[in-house]
């Protein structure tokens, strides 16, 4: 297994250079290889949207993707988002929201809407939903995942 | 009586963890030195084992062992059941034929686990996996529960006689005598097929072994870590202080998690052991399908006698419920489904035949509902039929056979799945009902609404349908609560946690016996170093039997810091009184010490006590109720039926939950969301679909529909309380609520909408493809 890849990126603003195998997804390197285990797994086949992060801005599913394609790119992940004490608008408002219960989707969920609202910053109901279609949750029934991006777009809204 | 934290909504303690990516789940757990499991799998349904050649797995480079069912020697050993059959039942039957950790002479279903490989990697053990050759000789597979009941069936078990794993009559007053006074007999049959759970994070099992201190520690997504630290020390020869089971952060439940022992979870510890350093498997998508149980499937043929004017004289049925290959989880579903088929009515002459068949098929156990929302299709949906033939509206014949509110506690005079007396505690239903009615609107749609958009070819209905569940079973639970030196709380308690918001929910409990903030309570569940009694999560049981345990717990350490404080500030117990982690005198606020403070007086260093007493301010406590306590719902739904193409819009959406005490409305409202849109997959979009093979045909989340937030509706919930007098909160469960009802509400929502087909929706799940076929069975017929 010696048949690896050199390969140079940024996640959550840390510059990595590492050897990877070819075959190694996306999701595996930055779960096991660098530790960052807040992107959750649900499927492998791209289905769930658990694993999503952001490559370069724009969320991807990175089961469905190699590590060695991140190479000279930019990725963040849910580590990069916000801290315990420093959280992002849009963590605030899925816990004033309950827009959670067991949190296994929802990093995937969350990294989904931060480009969502970047270019939709005051969506309606409709194309919440329309937006977060690609991400299975089975606890929350969505509706206050619902209620915690509008939460989050008024706590985003420059006017607020 | 006024609470300051019970029943508010307070914001989750575990929350901030989860939404950073803090909050360790199974497969986060990495230790140096770890290998990584993956197992080969049966491709047939139905098949002898002739041969396994694993020597090529075995000589890939990274690869350290592989396994199969010779390998293991002595330690091979079929597991053991999870639930026994119920003894108080006269004329029971009961083969009991459980899991194998490998497939040593026959495949029993698709999937079940051949050999399994460990290596340097999880990526070089799934190559290994395809090194392995092995020799199946297809057999003739049987998928069919009335196909597998025929003399001529090939055989699961080749020592049985036949495919029947259980039977079991359950017989209340006298069925047949009042048949033949009835004015009208209503006899269907109804066919209700598989689904899966589907939680989001698939099973996974880390184990390490340390050889110098001679302990083994699991982590397990588990919704019962203590029996299955029991059973591992039991397994394994250990006692059970070697073993250390976690049920760390899960991500979700829902029932298949509370099956035991899957096969892994007994091999991944014992490879451990066995090699000598830690080893990791995380289940996949694909195995979830194949390898984790599955439910529902049931074949019923049920007639209800009824009076002219609506009054249900009594229900026969008898039924054919799939165990799958084995049945580890006993009667459990199938007792289940016979609880709620007389759901919360008053039925005089009930007579329930049960018989459970074995196939080639998945292991069914409990899945969020777990055998009540067949029983409850079945009186939701003969309640519906009789009310068409009556004459009545489906509101009214329902509230003519509510068991009326004097008459709890309430005796169906069945026993129940924790093989008890079915009895209901208390209820109170007619309100309930009538809320939900008013809520949807229910007599302006059917007044003005619905005739309107009928007269412009819309397709709408209208659907209302009521529940119990019983939930809250025993045998027990327990808490440990400690008050630290820091004045913070600590709470120990034996249950896992799966998304419920126990971390909250029950500091809200502990808050309110001792008076500090719902942040400041600090709770440990799902690890047996930290408390080692207890059974499990599951039968909608937490917030009943552990929420009590922990407010007994509560009350035991609030006694001991009256009792000291009363010592330490010279004053009457009674006069004093716990606010914002103080005691204080109550005419004297200055007068005060705070929990921490008393908490250090309470572990002296030097000095001495009084003979007897107990070091700290801790106290342990237990709770296990004298019977389940009984729910109570309503769902109501206004759908729209797209003729061209079948799928359904859900307009409007209503709960009345009657739950007894709410310790948290967000918690509760977001539990019902979830067993709502659960449900809703159920009724309209998943089906495991199996061919007369056995195969499983859409074993991925890209053919198994779960709903997604575009199928989903708003809900709009509204709240009864009857509190059960069987437990200090006066909590009923509400985990599975949600779910129960929704596909008999679909069923008569679907009909209501397509009136001029006059359907008789008799299954469940439906999709809009079949719909489609049984609209066009209709007109073919006409």
């Amino acid at each position: 297994m010696s048949n690896t890849v050199e390969v140079a990126f940024t996640v959550n603003n840390i510059q990595y250079v590492r050897n990877v195998e070819p075959r190694m997804l996306l999701s595996d390197f930055l779960r096991h290889e660098l530790g960052l285990t807040g992107t959750h797994v649900g499927c492998e086949h791209g289905v769930c949207g658990a694993c999503t992060v952001l490559f370069d801005g724009q969320s991807v599913r990175s089961c469905l993707m190699f590590a060695v394609q991140a190479n000279g790119h930019e990725i963040l992940t849910i580590e990069g988002l916000g801290t315990i004490d420093n959280l992002h608008p849009i963590q605030q408002s899925f816990i004033e929201a309950h827009g959670l219960q067991c949190g296994f989707c929802t990093p995937g969920i969350i990294l989904t809407l931060v480009p969502f609202l970047e270019s939709n910053p005051d969506p309606s109901e409709e194309e919440i939903r329309h937006a977060i279609s690609g991400n299975i949750c089975r606890c929350t029934g969505y509706q206050n995942i619902v209620e915690a991006v509008k939460l989050a777009a008024e706590k985003m809204s420059p006017n607020t | 009586m006024t609470h300051k934290y019970i029943g508010k909504r307070i914001q989750r303690n575990e929350d901030p963890r989860l939404l950073t990516g803090q909050a360790l789940f199974v497969d986060d757990v990495n230790i140096p030195g770890m290998l990584h499991a993956a197992f080969l799998r049966s491709d047939y349904a139905h098949a002898r084992l002739k041969s396994i050649d694993v020597s090529a797995a075995r000589e890939r480079p990274g690869v350290v062992a592989v396994f199969t069912a010779e390998d293991m020697g002595a330690d091979w050993k079929p597991g053991p059941p999870l639930v026994s059959p119920p003894p108080t039942v006269k004329d029971v039957t009961f083969f009991s034929r459980t899991q194998v950790p490998l497939v040593k002479d026959k495949v029993r279903h698709a999937g079940e686990a051949i050999a399994v490989v460990v290596a340097e990697s999880r990526y070089i053990a799934e190559d290994a996996v395809e090194d392995i050759q092995v020799d199946l000789e297809p057999l003739e597979a049987v998928a069919d529960l009335e196909k597998a009941m025929r003399p001529d069936s090939v055989r699961v078990h080749d020592d049985l006689d036949s495919n029947l794993a259980a039977h079991i009559v359950q017989v209340k007053g006298d069925y047949d005598k009042i048949r033949g006074e009835a004015d009208l007999l209503i006899k269907r049959r109804i066919v209700i097929d598989r689904g899966a759970a589907a939680a989001m994070e698939n099973r996974g099992i880390v184990a390490n072994w340390d050889v110098k201190s001679q302990h083994l520690t699991v982590w397990d997504t588990t919704q019962a870590p203590i029996p299955i630290r029991n059973g591992l020390a039991t397994r394994l020869g250990l006692s059970a202080h070697q073993v250390r089971v976690i049920a760390p952060f899960l991500g979700g439940g829902f029932g298949p998690k509370m099956m035991m022992f899957y096969p892994e979870e007994m091999l991944i510890p014992w490879l451990a052991i066995k090699l000598g350093r830690p080893v990791k498997w995380i289940e996949d998508r694909r195995e979830n399908f194949y390898a984790t149980t599955q439910e529902r499937a049931q074949i019923h043929d049920v007639e209800m006698a009824l009076t002219r004017e609506g009054r249900i004289l009594g229900i026969h049925d008898t039924f054919l419920h799939d165990t799958g290959a084995y049945d580890p989880y006993g009667l459990t579903i199938p007792l289940n489904t016979q609880s709620h088929m007389m759901s919360g009515y008053d039925v005089a002459n009930f007579y329930s035949e049960i018989k459970v068949v074995f196939t080639n098929k998945i292991i069914t156990t409990p899945i969020r509902g777990a055998g009540r929302p067949q029983g409850i299709y079945i009186a939701e949906r003969l309640l519906d039929i009789a009310a068409k033939e009556l004459g009545l509206d489906p509101i009214e014949i329902r509230k003519l056979n509510f068991i009326p509110p004097e008459a709890f506690p309430y005796e169906h005079k069945i026993i129940d799945q924790a093989f008890a007396p079915l009895i209901l505690d208390s209820g109170n239903y007619r309100p309930v009902l009538e809320k939900a009615a008013v809520l949807i609107g229910y007599d302006q749609f059917v007044n003005e609404e619905q005739p309107r958009l009928r007269a412009e070819g819309r397709h709408i209905g209208i659907g209302i349908v009521s529940f119990i569940e019983t939930t809250g079973v025993g045998p027990y639970e327990g808490a440990r609560i400690t008050v630290q030196t820091d004045g913070k709380i600590n709470v120990a308690t034996g249950v896992g946690t799966q998304g419920q918001g126990h971390f909250t929910s029950f500091a809200q409990v502990v808050a309110e016996q001792l008076g500090v903030a719902v942040k400041d309570v600090h709770l440990v569940t799902g690890d047996t170093a930290e408390f080692h009694w207890g059974t499990g999560t599951f039968a909608s049981r937490g917030s009943v039997v552990a929420g009590n345990a922990i407010n007994a717990s509560a009350a035991g350490v609030r006694k001991k810091i009256l009792k000291l404080a009363s010592e330490v500030l010279k004053a009457p117990e009674d006069e004093l009184e716990l606010e914002n982690g103080q005691v204080r005198v109550a005419d004297i606020p200055q007068q005060s010490i705070s929990l921490g403070e008393l908490a250090a007086l309470a572990n002296p260093l030097r000095g001495a006590v009084e003979p007897g007493t107990e070091p700290g301010l801790e106290a342990t406590a237990y709770f296990g109720p004298k019977y389940g306590a009984a729910a109570f719902g309503t769902h109501a739904m206004i759908l729209e039926v797209d003729p061209e193409t079948m799928m359904v819009e859900i307009k409007r959406y209503v709960v009345v939950e009657d739950c007894g005490t709410v310790l948290n409305p967000m918690i509760l409202e977001g539990q019902i969301h979830g067993g709502v849109a659960m449900g809703i997959g159920n009724a309209y979009y998943e089906k495991l679909v199996y061919d007369d093979n056995a195969q499983l045909l859409n074993a991925s989340l890209a053919d198994y529909l779960i709903p997604t937030a575009s199928e989903v509706p708003r809900i709009v919930i509204g709240h009864e309380e009857t509190r059960s007098p069987l437990n200090p909160l006066g909590t009923k469960g509400v985990g599975e609520a949600g779910t129960i009802p929704v596909p008999a509400l679909f069923a008569q929502a679907l009909e209501n909408a397509l009136a001029e087909y006059n359907l008789e929706i008799l299954e469940t799940p439906l999709s809009p493809n079949r719909l489609f076929e049984l609209i066009q069975d209709k007109e073919k017929s006409r």
